[in-house]
């Protein structure tokens, strides 16, 4: 009985949390432009989507964006986390502190900040202001999934290679980065998606003429809203949920590896 | 035996203005087991770390060989090193592990295998290649380690308490092995560890530490039988270490009564430690002994039994294979060979190994 209770709960979270996805994904299917009638099945809407060109130059931004984002972010945010283990107890935890500061942070006021921080500094915005807002809030996201990585490494390994004749250069890279690879890797898929997932900080950041999905979905829903826009949040929803599970699986199938 | 292969002259180090090693002068010489042994905190393991080139001393120079190599980096030292907690490379198997000093030095293929090969027998773990780090015990994942140090042929082996993550009988077990490795290899060992028993049993030279000082280098024997201090005395082993007057040579007031001993030259009428191991006391009838006393506690610890008899205003420790009950009338008898006179600390620097009890 107890059981049974227990899976209805689930099941009624579960409904509640992705019902809204679901319907958005059914209506992304539906032939009838209207939201409260099935018209039948159709594939139009996609196929409309991928010949548009301003939305498709948008997913260009929005991947270079993520992409070049993501790749910055974790090369700064890994150096930083090796750097943050290194720092004397006090000075690490005031410094993980800052670190998650942005992350608690209401992202408005994020955007609002480096709006006006562009502004101050006379920088154009474009393209430059969202790559370096993107990789602004993620730089925490990847410092925070390299670190308990770094945490588990054994402190003797990196001396180990030394004593064995690697140069400090050679045995951080031989030892020290295949072990955190993992830790870097979600945290490069982590920075990939909330890239990719940002609408608020990048509408603050972009100047005219240049659109993410995000905020090309906003400014195409003022106008009233076309069922190509439900299936570019679907393709968006399906290719973060994607990602999701790989951050989720992939440090546990690193170590299935290891004990073969 | 042979010349003297690693000198440390005046080394002095200090963490956050704690001193951990003051002046601190040793040599090893060359297919040599020394062991440093001492408490946690007592500067050994920093010593085996500045050998090993992973600190720099404040002060005082490192001579390998003849060369000062104070200055030179670890990654360049001819040393190698096997650290407390094995340090194996986790994404490595087990031949890459051991394979990865020689690459470094670009060996050849052909080289390397030979040198896995003949590593893994040394270490009695044939045929493990192709294991992950993780999948092996500890104690195999320590000789793993000890594999990958020995293969780059190093005229030092530096040990870190290599078996202290080891339980007690894989312990002893490895304390064998580790002796036959160090015959088979003839190179020269520098083992750092806070147990006694490991140092007696391995070591050709003991160095006991404390507080940044060295209180006496010698064989086993030497600092079993003849503790220059009250501290080695109590560090290594059990012993009574009693507060006493040396009278003349020969003869030592111990707790109001006279024994006869076999040190001479400490003066007349002298405050003296004198140390008495609790198996060197023989338990005999109160009228038989030098002093009496009662039995006040009795435990049986297979070997022997271990008593405690109070005589004289001090539990003296016994160790004996005869069982005397608690609450017996005991005297004790000590031969003169077996009284350890020592020196009372004197200077400052001494004083500081006075033990806190």
């Amino acid at each position: 009985m107890a059981n049974v209770l227990k899976r209805i709960y689930i099941a009624l979270i579960f409904i509640f949390l992705y019902a809204p996805m679901l319907v958005l994904i059914v209506l992304s299917f539906n032939k009838s432009k209207s939201r409260a009638k099935w018209g039948g099945f159709t594939f139009q809407w996609y196929t409309k989507l991928l010949s548009d060109s301003s939305i498709m130059e948008a997913l260009v931004t929005t991947l270079m964006l993520a992409v070049l984002s993501a790749l910055i972010s974790t090369f700064i945010g890994t150096i930083a986390a090796i750097a943050i283990t290194s720092l004397k107890k006090g000075a690490r935890t005031l410094m993980m502190g800052i670190t998650n500061i942005p992350m608690l942070n209401a992202e408005i006021v994020t955007g609002i900040s480096l709006m006006l921080l562009f502004i101050f500094f006379n920088v154009k915005f474009g393209f430059t202001t969202i790559l370096l807002a993107h990789i602004t809030f993620n730089i925490p996201y990847v410092i925070l999934s390299v670190m308990p990585r770094i945490k588990q490494l054994n402190p003797s390994a990196y001396e180990a290679a030394m004593d064995l004749g690697a140069s400090p250069f050679k045995a951080f890279f031989k030892v020290v980065f295949p072990d955190i690879l993992p830790g870097v890797f979600s945290g490069l898929l982590m920075a990939f998606t909330m890239s990719i997932d940002d609408f608020i900080i990048t509408h603050f950041t972009k100047g005219a003429g240049v659109d993410t999905l995000s905020t090309k979905i906003y400014s195409q829903v003022r106008k009233g809203i076309d069922p190509k826009m439900y299936a570019l949040s679907s393709l968006i929803f399906v290719t973060v949920l994607v990602l999701l599970i790989l951050i989720n699986i992939l440090p546990g199938s690193g170590k299935k590896a290891k004990e073969k | 035996m042979s010349n003297k292969l690693i000198t440390l002259e005046n080394i002095s180090k200090s963490y956050d203005n704690h001193l951990v090693l003051d002046e601190m002068n040793l040599y090893i010489r060359e297919n040599e087991f020394v062991t440093l042994l001492g408490p946690s905190g007592c500067g050994k393991t920093t010593t085996l770390r500045i050998i090993g080139g992973f600190e720099n001393p404040d002060t005082g120079r490192v001579v390998f060989d003849g060369k000062d190599i104070t200055k030179l980096p670890a990654y360049k030292r001819q040393l190698n090193t096997v650290f407390q907690k094995y340090a194996l490379f986790t994404h490595m198997n087990i031949a890459e592990n051991i394979a990865f000093g020689l690459k470094i030095k670009n060996k050849s293929k052909s080289y390397i295998d030979d040198k896995i090969k003949y590593a893994l027998k040394l270490v009695n773990l044939e045929g493990y290649e192709n294991r992950m780090p993780d999948s092996l015990s500890g104690g195999q994942q320590q000789r793993i380690a000890i594999a990958r140090a020995i293969v780059n042929e190093p005229k030092v082996l530096l040990l870190d308490e290599p078996l202290g993550a080891l339980d007690l009988k894989l312990r002893q077990d490895m304390q064998y092995e580790l002796i036959r490795l160090k015959n088979e290899l003839g190179i020269t060992f520098i083992y750092v560890t806070h147990d006694q028993e490991e140092a007696l049993t391995m070591s050709d030279t003991i160095v006991v530490m404390n507080q940044g000082y060295i209180q006496q280098i010698g064989t086993p024997e030497m600092i079993y039988n003849e503790p220059e201090n009250a501290f080695v005395a109590d560090f290594i082993g059990d012993s009574n270490i009693i507060d006493s007057i040396m009278i003349r040579d020969e003869l030592v007031e111990i707790l109001g009564a006279k024994f006869a001993c076999v040190d001479t030259g400490f003066g007349e009428n002298v405050h003296v430690d004198v140390v008495i191991r609790p198996e060197d006391i023989e338990l005999v009838s109160p009228e038989e002994g030098t002093i009496s006393g009662v039995v006040t506690s009795l435990i049986f610890k297979g070997v022997h039994y271990e008593m405690d008899v109070m005589a004289n205003g001090y539990e003296w420790l016994v160790h004996s294979t005869k069982m005397f009950p608690v609450g017996e009338k005991v005297g004790i008898k000590v031969d003169p060979f077996n009284i350890q006179i020592m020196n009372k600390p004197a200077s400052e620097d001494e004083e500081a190994v006075q033990i806190e009890e």
